[in-house]
């Protein structure tokens, strides 16, 4: 076993055990914290990758600042307490779990499969060796061939801005007239 | 670096860390006594003065009493992630020091080594990924507390550093226009050379200015301390913490001070660099001064911290939030459109003509916005007597 | 490692997402495994990527990073008022929708 397979193994062991974990623990705080061990993993895999750049947006973006946003609302909803009324019936359970094993053959079948037909194999072995994805190239391609879907995405980000702006004026206004 | 054995790279590296991890340690204990010492100068009193030769051991004799202080756990506390809080802030405090460059090179033994731990080409990044996390440490240990009030610094905290995130990361972005195609911190603190009118601070004033005050929020210190506001909130997230728990808690914020001055140092103000001073001597005298040069502008940039804390008072919380979002993260915007504008303008030339106009740009943004915010003005709301703001005046009223 | 390992992994990871969407009531939580499901295709974005030596789905992972945060930010304010008005975040209580 070389280093790259090691730890391949050791972060894949991990996003893994933390998305169960996400999933099975009764409290939403843990979830979210082992929400948070995946996401590092997975950033760990990114490096593994060479991809640099998205493993530190991995943590900027995820860990920093979206994972804070789920911890704040539930330490503001305080949802603790509601926990222990939330689950579902055993046999919905059972169902759920394997349709879940169904989806996870079909992927596996799907990943092994799908990557052996000529096409890829053909483009895989054109590619060249040492990957060139630094941060340069990415803030290159960014803003070359991808400029419009980047424009775009800004536009996403100003509609969400301006969709929790409303919602949350709305409620305050309607509490003001209750009052 | 590529040609040196890995035995020798990781023998270096351990070293490295090792003297590191020690002066970060020996920095905080200094850093406790200097906070108290220069606190009673600027209050004109002694402040301690008994253990030791002006009270240098004072650290040692608070480090000793919280060790044999009890570790209380309370009853009502959620126990993993209550002790598991002061290891989240006290960490990421501490892995931050591995990308920050603290001087040129030593040549030992027919080896090059880098003052640094791991120069990464993502350096920038990095820190900012690892500044993010520092919230943890304060968000679980205010919830584990199970304390309204440690809840209540926990939610402000969390806000807080969400907010002046933002700053911190846009204020960099005109540093990494004008150096060259990377993200390292090396290669930002070697461009900027060894004449203070080169270094960054000048040409991105305003930028440098949010980016400092950004970084002062992060640390969560006066004036932005609301997270353990002890006259509102009875020290916030730290409250129900007792002995070595604490002691984590107290030593991360002094460790954040002391990581946050360094990377202003390395972005800002030159690095290493001070008048050519760093190239005198052999290889090794060579690193060494420029070490010392690199210490000795952090400790001066430390000395503002403590100069800051103890003479700002408190922000109000929605004076803290619009302070943030209504003009640093404006300033930071502008001197991004200005700093890439007039650099192309320019031809890529003139460092003067970027300084000046991020300087009249930001004048003008924080006019603007003044201007709006007065006009805009709704008499102010009727506090509800939650958090009563103690101002000098009402003190002396009560004297 | 060869390509196929992550996407394996990927396609796992998305699966325990799905499974937790299906098993759990409480809407925060289902909001975290959507979170997963995505990171999953993220990681088969960058492992393509290397394998076609192209930083084309690094660029879609970005986009996938700022899609995942305006969602975020748009849901959980979704939450925090469905929250407020019915005192419940349980996806099965909030049912007045249903005819």
């Amino acid at each position: 076993m070389n280093p790259e397979q090691i730890l391949f193994f050791l972060f894949g062991a991990v996003s893994l055990v933390g998305a169960i974990a996400v999933i099975s623990f009764r409290h939403p705080i843990y979830s979210a914290l082992s929400l948070i061990v995946t996401f590092f993993a997975q950033a760990g895999l990114f490096i593994l990758l060479g991809a640099h750049f998205v493993a530190a947006v991995q943590v900027i973006v995820y860990a920093g600042a979206i994972m804070v946003l789920f911890l704040f609302v539930i330490m503001l909803l305080n949802l603790g307490t509601l926990s222990a009324k939330g689950a579902i019936s055993g046999k919905l359970k059972g169902f759920a779990v394997i349709l879940g094993l169904l989806l996870a053959i079909e992927g596996v079948y799907i990943a092994v499969n799908a990557i052996n037909t000529p096409e890829v194999a053909s483009a895989e072995t054109a590619a060249t060796e040492s990957v060139n994805t630094t941060t340069y190239n990415i803030g290159e391609l960014l803003f070359s061939k991808y400029l419009l879907p980047f424009e775009v995405t800004s536009l996403i980000l100003l509609a969400a801005l301006i969709g929790v702006i409303v919602l949350v004026k709305r409620e305050s206004q309607e509490e003001n007239e209750i009052q | 670096m590529e040609n040196m054995p890995l035995l020798v790279l990781i023998i270096s590296a351990i070293v490295k860390i090792v003297i590191i991890v020690h002066l970060l340690l020996i920095g905080v204990m200094i850093m406790i006594w200097a906070e108290r010492r220069v606190s009673g100068w600027m209050q004109d009193r002694l402040g301690p003065n008994r253990v030791g030769p002006q009270g240098l051991l004072q650290p040692i004799a608070d480090g000793l009493k919280f060790m044999f202080k009890e570790d209380i756990i309370p009853d009502h506390v959620d126990k993993p992630l209550y002790v598991l809080a002061p290891a989240m802030l006290l960490v990421p405090a501490l892995v931050i020091v591995a990308v920050v460059p603290f001087g040129s090179s030593i040549t030992l033994f027919g080896y090059e080594i880098l003052l640094q731990i791991a120069d990464i080409n993502i350096g920038i990044l990095y820190i900012l990924a690892i500044t993010s996390l520092g919230v943890y440490g304060v968000v679980l240990g205010a919830w584990a507390s199970n304390n309204k009030y440690s809840l209540l610094g926990g939610l402000r905290s969390s806000a807080q550093m969400i907010s002046y995130e933002l700053t911190l990361g846009l204020g960099i972005i005109g540093i990494l226009m004008l150096t060259g195609n990377t993200l390292s911190l090396r290669t930002i603190a070697i461009e900027q050379g060894a004449y203070p009118w080169h270094w960054n601070f000048l040409i991105h004033f305003p930028a440098f200015l949010a980016f400092t005050t950004a970084m002062f929020a992060e640390t969560n210190r006066l004036p932005f301390d609301l997270a353990e506001a002890e006259q509102e909130l009875v020290a916030g997230y730290h409250t129900e913490y007792s002995s070595m728990k604490f002691a984590m808690f107290f030593m991360a914020e002094y460790m954040n001070m002391i990581v946050g001055s360094a990377v202003v140092v390395t972005l800002f103000l030159g690095g290493w660099h001070f008048f050519g001073l760093e190239n005198v001597g052999g290889p090794v005298w060579s690193g060494l001064i420029s070490f010392g040069i690199f210490f000795v502008k952090t400790a001066i940039f430390l000395f503002v911290f403590i100069w800051v804390r103890w003479t700002l008072p408190r922000f109000r919380y929605d004076q803290l939030m619009n302070f943030g979002w209504k003009f640093l993260l404006p300033v930071a915007l502008t001197s991004i459109v200005v700093t890439g504008t007039l650099w192309i303008m320019t031809g890529s030339g003139s460092r003067l003509v970027v300084g000046i106009g991020n300087v009249v740009a930001a004048f003008i943004v924080v006019s603007i916005v003044a201007g709006l915010l007065v006009m805009n003005k709704t008499p102010e709301p009727a506090m509800q007597n939650d958090d009563p703001q103690i101002t000098p005046s009402a003190l002396d009223a009560i004297e | 490692m060869p390509l196929e390992s992550y996407l394996i992994l990927s396609a796992l990871l998305f699966t325990i997402g799905v499974v937790g969407v299906l098993i759990r009531r409480n809407a925060i939580i289902i909001f975290m495994c959507i979170e997963l499901m995505l990171n999953a295709a993220n990681l088969a974005f960058v492992a393509i990527s290397r394998s076609l030596g192209e930083a084309s789905g690094q660029i879609f992972v970005i986009f996938v990073m700022a899609v995942a945060a305006a969602e975020v930010a748009i849901g959980l304010a979704i939450i925090v008022s469905v929250f407020k008005h019915r005192q419940t975040i349980n996806v099965d209580e909030v049912n007045s929708l249903r005819g």
